[in-house]
């Protein structure tokens, strides 16, 4: 049957808020979701392989450094050299409008920025996200 | 209708005098610059001289700051506030893989002294106090400071600002941590020392709440955790063989300004009253400079929306009284538009005005401590003395600030009150003017300041070039020097500052202590 949405919450670059991750971490959690945080300062690289590791469904990112245009893409690009794009990446953080478009192009499927109300971000995984067909 | 104040506390609809039943004045309050320093730490306080406006400014090159700063010199700002970049604060060079995407971002970049020359160009170091927001690598830009200070010609001895210095909180809140606690502790130790023996004015540490508060810590727990910090770092100091009279006066705090006036005054006022009391009779204390809290106060920024930006004006200008009000010793105030990227030049000007407002057109700084006597306050300073007081002990009994970061105790504690506030703000039980009230349909468009990506390359040539030019053997032989010293009890900056001096970059310094003392590696759960 179904299992849960799995989620991994990251903070990838060196910025050390973590607020929101975690806001997000414990809403996700508290709607029925599997979530796993991945802890600070982590690279693109150990981002996506903790995320397949982990089988997630989705991977969250949050960066509020200003560092979102190398460090979003970059993950949804080594998601795509893993065979692993079937895994949806959305994010959150001080990000101005006109990086929100360009992110969207380069496939980040959403992006959350302050204001946004945690049953908002809740609802859209539930609707964007589909847990895998598990083969177990 | 009852409402429950930020630390939890009950508000009480009206207050009279049986709320101070038994409150003696002379007990609690004191003189202004007298223990036990409610009522602030000097007797004059702003009817002197107002607060040092300190604006925390910083990004892309060093020359992009240096030109900032001498922008802010110029608007009326008395004091510098250096930010520094993400690779800088975590003791990684602009070059380095992590440091991808980070570099120049939210402050300035430094990676050796050829940076710092430029960071402080043309800006006579005797003259200004400068502020530097850097903790695990705090010593390394201190020093890197005093080699500029020499260059140009100013005695360290003349040098006064400020190092935040505070590991504690980073592994509570803030995360730029590169060492485990014991080894950082050490590291600050030795900086109180070389400071009392070489830059006697400078003020080793500034203990943050801010950041705690900014993580979603009540003020009771930003006090409390904060203070606890405070008490770690003087234990530690006592340990290695300090007088407390040595160093105490040189210690600085900081803490966050949030809208809720009323009960941040009382926080400011509390704080006072529980340090100095500590000081005295914990550490025995004989200095009066011992026992006061002097402190840095920025609004809070986590109150601040992308959502109608320019409401953030008067958000800010709330917090800033807030803070002249509890008797602030300087003062950041926070642009209107950093809830959506960096200030530009124009939102951190507005900043600055609005502290010129509240020091030059209103009338709170005619007279001391302004809210001494009233039922509210005096009733909620000693409330929220007791809910600190609470916590402190609780910290105590799981052995004190770095036994209880051992066990998540301020992090869990500090992320259940961030969760509280943000399913309040969800429910709009708690009001969020534009947010979650008084929204407008469209938001208007606004153009944020941007930070030119090709720093980074510049960066990394700077590095190649530096690395080519410098003497190779002087760097290996002085960063052995320092590992040494980190191996064994001598103190590490005095070859530290030979490393930076022969041009040994932050990273590289940094790595080489790594290799002594290891990393920390956090227990991070949500």
């Amino acid at each position: 049957m179904d299992r849960p949405i799995r989620v991994l919450v990251a903070k990838p670059g060196l910025d050390g808020h973590d607020r929101g991750a975690k806001v997000i971490a414990r809403a996700l959690r508290d709607a029925g979701m599997e979530v796993v945080y991945t802890g600070l300062h982590q690279t693109p690289e150990q981002i996506v392989h903790a995320a397949i590791q982990e089988d997630a469904d989705a991977i969250g990112l949050s960066v509020l450094s200003g560092a979102h245009l190398t460090l979003f893409p970059r993950v949804v690009e080594l998601l795509r050299e893993r065979d692993a794009e079937d895994i949806t990446v959305f994010g959150g953080g001080i990000i101005p409008a006109a990086d929100v478009v360009v992110l969207k192009e380069q496939g980040v499927a959403e992006l959350f920025t302050p204001g946004t109300p945690t049953a908002q971000v809740v609802q859209w995984v539930r609707a964007r996200v589909r847990p895998a067909a598990t083969a177990a | 209708m009852a409402r429950d104040s930020e630390s939890g506390l009950p508000i009480e609809p009206v207050y009279g005098p049986d709320a101070l039943e038994g409150w003696d004045p002379r007990e609690k309050l004191g003189e202004p610059g007298s223990y036990p320093f409610t009522r602030g730490v000097y007797p004059s306080m702003y009817t002197g001289r107002p607060w040092t406006m300190r604006q925390y400014a910083g990004f892309g090159t060093a020359a992009e700051s240096n030109a900032r700063y001498k922008q802010l010199i110029a608007n009326g700002t008395m004091g510098l506030s250096v930010a520094f970049d993400l690779p800088t604060q975590m003791g990684h060079d602009s070059d380095a893989a992590i440091a991808s995407g980070e570099v120049g971002k939210v402050g300035v970049a430094i990676d050796s002294i050829d940076d710092m020359r430029v960071l402080f160009g043309g800006i006579p170091l005797d003259k200004v106090s400068t502020s530097m927001t850097i903790n695990a690598p705090a010593a390394l830009l201190l020093l890197l400071y005093q080699l500029v200070a020499e260059e140009q010609g100013v005695p360290a001895d003349q040098l006064t600002g400020t190092i935040q210095n505070d590991v504690l909180k980073e592994y509570i809140a803030r995360g730029t941590y590169i060492f485990p606690p014991k080894p950082s502790l050490r590291l600050i130790a030795d900086i109180f020392k070389y400071c009392r023996a070489e830059i006697p004015k400078w003020n080793t540490i500034s203990i943050s709440g801010y950041h705690m508060a900014e993580a979603g810590a009540s003020p009771a727990q930003e006090i409390a955790f904060t203070l606890a910090d405070g008490i770690e770092y003087v234990r530690t100091a006592v340990a290695a063989g300090m007088d407390v009279d040595d160093f105490a006066p040189r210690l600085s705090f900081f803490f966050v300004s949030r809208t809720t006036i009323l009960e941040e005054v009382a926080k400011f006022r509390a704080a006072r009253r529980i340090w100095a009391k500590v000081m005295r009779d914990e550490f025995g204390a004989k200095n009066p400079k011992s026992l006061m809290l002097r402190f840095h106060t920025q609004t809070a920024g986590v109150q601040l929306t992308a959502q109608q930006p320019e409401v953030n004006l008067v958000r800010v200008a709330v917090q800033g009284l807030a803070a002249v009000l509890g008797g602030t010793q300087s003062l950041h105030t926070n642009s209107f538009d950093e809830a959506i990227a960096l200030p530009t030049d124009k939102s951190a000007r507005l900043a600055l005005r609005t502290q010129q407002v509240l020091a030059y057109e209103t009338d709170v700084t005619a007279t001391v401590d302004p809210f001494a006597g009233s039922y509210v306050v005096e009733k909620m300073t000693d409330e929220v003395e007791a809910a600190t007081l609470e916590l402190m002990r609780k910290l105590e009994d799981l052995g004190g600030a770095v036994q209880g970061i051992e066990h998540g105790f301020q992090k869990a504690e500090i992320e259940r009150n961030a969760y509280r506030i943000a399913l309040e703000t969800d429910s709009a039980e708690r009001v969020v003017v534009g947010v979650n009230r008084y929204q407008l349909d469209a938001e208007e468009p606004y153009e944020p300041l941007r930070v030119d990506p090709a720093i980074e390359k510049q960066q990394a040539e700077r590095l190649c070039k530096l690395r080519a030019w410098r003497e190779q053997s002087r760097v290996d032989d002085a960063l052995a020097l320092l590992k040494k010293a980190a191996d064994g009890d001598d103190n590490v900056l005095y070859p530290m500052k030979e490393a930076l001096a022969a041009r040994a970059t932050i990273g590289e310094v940094c790595d080489a202590l790594r290799e002594v003392w290891g990393t920390y590696a956090p227990t991070d759960a949500y």
